[in-house]
């Protein structure tokens, strides 16, 4: 296999994610879309670690998704913070810090 | 010399399925995330995030990462989805929505997007062209974890310490009162 192939998809995974986070509106579907980033780095991660034969690469894939999950957990929390006290999560609504 | 040439072939024919079942995967995974970005319907696009997710545990197979695989089946599709679904459940005033984003902000994010993959796939294969992944066995998941608890013990702590800390801070966050 080629290291390319696995490289150009994570590439592409994470443009797709970088559309998502700079078109949705939802604050939901955001976070879904930064998973999508995650995700695509941590195909590079494993990808780069499988080229070398190092297991570095693996341990820190696991990092990121240890990470990943604690910035779901905040996010939502943040997310149902804004609900609770707007009735909404439309991120466009949400410019309390707009100068 | 015919041993030697039936080995080299059947580990072509190997090297076929492998990339065969990339191409397959990858292009699950590509639609299942224009699909995540583009669906109207929040729960359809947490579906389709599942559908992703279960692509890149595919690919940790594929390049011999057993550990890795496993955990983003557990750690994502088990606990980081059903949060999501959770979500959506709470801030339900938002459930199918339809989204109306601006057409200049969408076709400005488009341009983004295919920028960056631009630049990116040029920069790649520019760089990486002719090199090659060969997976004698899979990482053994005893090489992972010896490796987890001796070199990279100070990263582990430092990551087990930053998940208390924000299962505290979302619990902080979210509570009534």
């Amino acid at each position: 296999m080629l290291l390319n192939q696995f490289l150009l998809l994570a590439a592409a995974l994470f443009c797709i994610g970088v559309y998502g986070v700079l078109v949705r509106k939802n604050a939901i579907l955001v976070l879904m879309s930064v998973e999508l980033i995650l995700n695509a780095v941590n195909i590079n991660l494993v990808a780069f670690g499988s080229l070398t034969d190092d297991v570095g690469g693996e341990v820190f894939a696991l990092f990121t998704i240890a990470v990943a999950a604690a910035e779901v957990g905040i996010g939502l929390a943040i997310v149902l913070l804004m609900y609770r006290n707007r009735r909404s999560i439309d991120l466009s609504e949400a410019d309390l810090m707009k100068g | 010399m015919t041993a030697l040439l039936a080995a080299i072939s059947s580990d072509a024919d190997i090297m076929v399925a492998q990339n065969i079942f990339f191409g397959v995967i990858a292009a699950v995974m590509i639609v299942s995330a224009l699909r995540v970005v583009t669906s109207a319907n929040i729960v359809h696009a947490a579906l389709w995030l599942v559908v992703v997710l279960a692509g890149v545990a595919a690919q940790f197979i594929l390049l011999g990462a057993e550990f890795v695989a496993v955990t983003q089946v557990l750690v994502y599709i088990g606990a980081v989805v059903v949060l999501f679904l959770f979500g959506v459940m709470l801030t339900r005033a938002s459930l199918g929505e339809d989204e109306s984003v601006a057409k200049e902000k969408r076709s400005l994010a488009v341009a983004v997007g295919v920028l960056l993959f631009a630049v990116m796939a040029t920069a790649l294969i520019d760089t990486w062209s002719d090199d090659r992944i060969v997976i004698d066995e899979p990482q053994r998941v005893a090489e992972v974890s010896d490796s987890i608890f001796s070199q990279y013990i100070v990263p582990f702590e430092a990551v087990s310490v930053l998940l208390l800390a924000a299962l505290i801070g979302a619990i902080v966050v979210a509570r009534k009162d």
